[in-house]
């Protein structure tokens, strides 16, 4: 299959939240300089192959804590050095506390044309605990100058489970969100990972403060409130966690799941390449050092057609839509029940995953133990 | 080595309750005496296995040749075999003291005489060893030598005002206790000109040499090339080798006569053909009659062993067979579980004695094992007038043709100073013990006496006794025969499902609280599945006791984008494992550990 996604990492925040495992540094003008240089170096020994770019994805870290002629470097870079389609969709993602109106103009003068901002919740009190730097009200002066710019595809996350977090308050904050109407909405129920803050203030293993985090049967209202409520305002659920109004699915996180080839550039970011995943070194300074050039040779993994089949099963089955059984036979030239029948079957007599004509999917129950499921169509 | 005299030999073995520094003792022995270099030696030399250096205690007896050079200017030989200390191995000190002359009596300065002291010395008079008494651990601030020195006089009734007194820790006076070696252990009697008389006290098997069989000699000689015979087994071999023990390692020599302690090989490759406690003679000339052998010692626990990989079957089958070698208290007969596949009910003297045959099997043969809940032999009499005796509780006979049953009772001995003759009294009623009586052995110690039902102990008796009395109750007991006694049959339904490996035998009237606590802890150990578990505990078609494992409700991982694809693997493949090692029963998959947790339903 032919490369068609752009995954490019900027590490930089102006402060870690509480929650976040992601691979990020706090923003000084100098690192990320550098950085940048790094950055499109990489960009600019890319092979490239004659297929257009279909989705550009600038995450984080927080991308928009750069300057604007960082980021016009980037786009200018990648531009240069890649076919873009004309329709091609190119994300960045944002924290709503560093969004100027310039920027947020800039953004859509170089071509971007969808912005994913990091709300995760209207309550201020919420977001100071989480270490968020925005409150609401700069949220929403955020969403005013992307709108005002242009960006015609938005999208907000909300986060529910989180420390304190009371249904009324997050009822409020998915209304106040679908008022306000973006394109699509990334709903997350937090999980503790190791490595944060969070993981010593909230490990249930470690007998702290448990008592803050939402019980079971509350974490798990939260969670069947968000497809009730968002479901209402006509956002269809369209991945684990992820729910648009019709045809603004994200293309790009969409390609992930159905096995499509991306390059990914900056440190620690993954490619998926020929059948080879692997991922760039994640110290920043070795990154720097080698320019940008350099992959994390521990991470090379060369995919097997059991491992590819695998993956079609346990990346497929997160979205709502499921799997095609045509696609699995064009592919792997095998018929899908020769392989996974029995998990197939042992899943649907329990309801857990349906099948209609072509299709497998999970139901909602079979989303919500969807690891226990995966695990079996391991081989 | 051939010319040695009788007189100038020693066999010995130490004997003490555990803990009082028997080890210990025997390193410094091996080490004044210069067997081993200092390099050589490591701490607790003759604890060999790699579980005993790890526990502090001693499993299996070892033996080794010593030479002492006396004060009298004569040169000795001192044979000195270790002995287990635990009650559960009696029946290897048994083994031990039919090899020796006299036995060394080690006495902690502090704790004094203890049960298992007594236990010991008991032992050691019924083989009509000598005891030479030694008080060890003077370097304690808590030492009383004095008091101790009377407890023995007192209780035991040997004499021990000249005892040796001793830091075995230190190297203290340990001369002392070489000297009264020589004094005080009489030499070996038997003739060496009379037909060969040898009792085989253990055995071992080596790859090479077939199976090594360890020997005291009573009477005659046995050289290589000599034709012996099994009495028991009537097996006829010819002698390969003959030897004695150095510090860890077999030496060869030309003969051992009357009166020595050493090992045989014969290429012996059965393991059958040789039971300890048979006598070895000469096939040529044999002996008017066979050594006295020991009691046949009886298994008093049973518990089903599974292989947790069921390929693993075979594997599992040789390490019992060599381990039986080694450990002649040990039984086992194949069975099947509807729950775990193929595996053994094995047979053994206590609790302690299988948790060690389970590690070692996990350690030495690494495999990994699931273990059914431990029980005793039920002796179950039928309306026919037949009596069937029962190890695993699935064979219980429908209640319709059961007459009555019979359980084992043992009478056990509880050494405590007197602050906790309370709690320990407390403990022994609630393990429904009868109250045989009290003695004073002195004004702040007492000896407990009850008759326990052995079902009562065989689970965590111990560490119940240990924690009431933190830490100074000591505690042994004897079978003393089989009681009349209102058992019921306890089953464990998963799902609906009976499990056979849960069932157990139990007093009617603790069913409800057991099977209370058994469905309690099953609950913390099955994890939540895909659907809502039942567990419940039932006597006959009667359910007294149940818990729910409730449904997942969330198994899911939120995120998972480009770079979370290579990581998110790695946690199904986690999960995977996880499910590979639970049983499935039913459509519940169980993991391992739920069956032996109910090892431990008393801890809190």
């Amino acid at each position: 299959m032919k490369i068609k996604e752009i995954y490019i990492h900027i590490p930089f925040c102006v402060r870690k939240c509480g929650y976040c495992d992601f691979l990020s540094f706090q923003y000084n003008e100098e690192t990320s300089e550098k950085y940048i240089d790094c950055l499109c170096n990489e960009i600019l020994h890319a092979e490239i192959e004659d297929t257009e770019i279909s989705t550009v994805f600038i995450g984080g870290g927080t991308p928009s804590v750069l300057g604007e002629r960082d980021i016009e470097r980037i786009m200018m870079t990648v531009s240069e050095h890649f076919l873009l389609s004309d329709d091609a969709e190119i994300t960045i993602e944002v924290n709503p506390g560093t969004v100027t109106e310039n920027k947020a103009k800039l953004y859509k003068q170089i071509g971007i044309n969808r912005v994913s901002i990091g709300m995760q919740s209207s309550d201020d009190e919420m977001l100071k605990k989480l270490g968020r730097i925005h409150n609401k009200k700069q949220f929403l002066e955020c969403y005013g100058r992307l709108r005002k710019a242009g960006i015609a595809n938005l999208n907000v996350d909300v986060m529910s489970g989180l420390p304190g977090l009371t249904l009324e308050k997050y009822e409020e904050t998915l209304k106040m969100v679908c008022e306000l109407g973006p394109e699509h909405i990334s709903a997350y129920s937090l999980i503790i990972e190791e490595n944060t803050p969070f993981f010593e203030l909230y490990n249930p293993d470690n007998g702290k403060k448990v008592s803050e985090l939402p019980d079971e049967e509350l974490e798990r209202r939260q969670y069947e409130r968000t497809g009730e409520i968002l479901s209402m305002n006509g956002y269809h659920r369209y991945e684990i966690s992820n729910y648009a109004k019709k045809g603004y699915e994200c293309r790009h996180n969409t390609g992930y799941w159905r096995g499509v080839p991306y390059y990914g550039f900056g440190l620690g970011a993954s490619s998926y390449i020929d059948g080879i995943r692997y991922s760039n070194v994640s110290l920043l300074d070795d990154y720097l050092k080698a320019g940008g050039i350099a992959k994390d040779t521990d991470s090379i993994i060369r995919l097997s057609k059991n491992d590819k089949m695998e993956e079609f099963m346990y990346l497929g089955l997160r979205m709502t839509e499921g799997i095609s059984r045509k696609q699995f036979k064009n592919l792997f030239n095998e018929d899908i029940d020769d392989v996974f029948g029995k998990v197939i079957n042992k899943y649907s007599a329990l309801d857990l995953i349906m099948c209609e004509d072509d299709k497998i999917f999970l139901s909602e129950r079979g989303i919500d133990v969807s690891n226990y499921i995966f695990s079996d169509f391991l081989m | 080595m051939a010319d040695i005299s009788r007189d100038k030999i020693r066999n010995f073995c130490i004997i003490a309750h555990i803990d009082h520094g028997k080890s210990t003792l025997a390193d410094r022995i091996i080490e004044k005496t210069g067997t081993l270099t200092n390099r050589e030696m490591q701490a607790q030399v003759l604890d060999n296995m790699e579980l005993e250096r790890e526990r502090g205690i001693t499993i299996k007896s070892q033996a080794v040749r010593i030479v002492y050079q006396a004060k009298d200017g004569e040169e000795y030989i001192f044979n000195l075999i270790d002995t287990p200390g635990h009650v559960d191995f009696n029946y290897e000190v048994s083994r031990s003291l039919a090899a020796c002359d006299g036995a060394i009596l080690v006495v902690d300065a502090a704790q004094g005489v203890e049960a298992q002291t007594l236990a010991n010395v008991y032992l050691a008079m019924d083989h009509d060893l000598d005891v030479l008494p030694v008080i060890n651990k003077i370097d304690l601030p808590s030492a009383d030598p004095e008091r101790v020195i009377e407890e023995i006089e007192d209780v035991i009734g040997i004499e021990a005002h000249d005892a040796p007194l001793i830091s075995a820790k230190n190297g203290l006076n340990i001369e002392d206790v070489l000297e009264k070696i020589v004094t005080n252990i009489p030499a070996p009697s038997g003739d060496p000109e009379a037909p060969l008389q040898a009792l085989i006290f253990d055995s071992l098997y080596d790859p090479y040499k077939g199976v090594i069989v360890f020997c005291r000699v009573k009477n005659g000689t046995v050289r290589p090339g000599m034709n012996v015979k099994m009495m028991a087994t009537g097996a006829v071999e010819n002698v390969v080798e003959v030897g004695y023990f150095g510090a860890g390692r077999f030496i060869a020599c030309d003969e051992l006569s009357a009166g020595m302690v050493g090992y045989i090989t014969a290429s012996i490759k059965n393991v059958k053909e040789t039971t300890v406690g048979d006598t070895i003679t000469d096939a040529d000339h044999p002996c008017a009659e066979a050594l006295p052998g020991y009691k046949k010692v009886n298994s008093m626990v049973y518990c089903g062993l599974y292989p947790a990989d069921s390929a693993k079957y075979e594997d599992l089958r040789d390490a019992l067979e060599k381990l039986q070698l080694n450990d002649a208290s040990l039984n086992y007969e194949p069975e099947t579980s509807i729950a775990l596949g193929f595996g053994f009910r094995c047979g053994f003297l206590g609790l302690l004695h299988l948790e060690i045959i389970q590690e070692r099997l996990e350690r030495e043969y690494n495999l990994d094992l699931v273990t059914t809940a431990p029980g005793v032999i039920y002796k179950v009499y039928k309306t026919d007038g037949t009596m069937v005796e029962l190890t695993n509780p699935s064979n219980l006979p429908d209640p319709s043709e059961i007459d009555y049953m019979e359980e084992p009772v043992v009478s056990a001995e509880v050494m405590v100073t007197t602050e906790f003759i309370g709690p320990i009294m407390e403990l022994c009623q609630e393990r429904r013990g009868r109250y045989l009586g009290m003695e004073y052995i002195e004004s702040s110690r007492a000896l407990l006496k009850y008759e326990l039902p052995l079902n009562e102990i065989i689970y965590d008796f111990f560490d119940a006794l240990k924690s009431r009395s933190r830490g100074y109750a000591s505690f042994d007991y004897e079978m003393k025969g089989y009681e009349k006694s209102d058992l019921v049959k306890l089953d464990i339904l998963i799902n609906k499902e009976e499990v056979d490996a849960l069932s157990f035998i139990v007093f009617a009237g603790s069913a409800y609280e057991r099977g209370r606590k058994m469905c309690e802890k099953l609950k913390q150990e099955i994890p939540r599945q895909l659907f809502e578990i039942p567990i419940q505990a039932a006597v006959g078609s009667k359910v007294i006791a149940r818990e729910t494992v409730k449904a997942m409700r969330k198994d899911v991982l939120a995120k998972c984008y480009g770079g979370d694809i290579s990581r998110k693997k790695k946690l199904l493949e986690k999960q995977k494992e996880g499910k590979k090692r639970m049983r499935q029963v039913g459509n519940v998959e169980i993991p391992q550990k739920a069956f032996m947790s109910v090892l431990k339903l008393d801890e809190d």
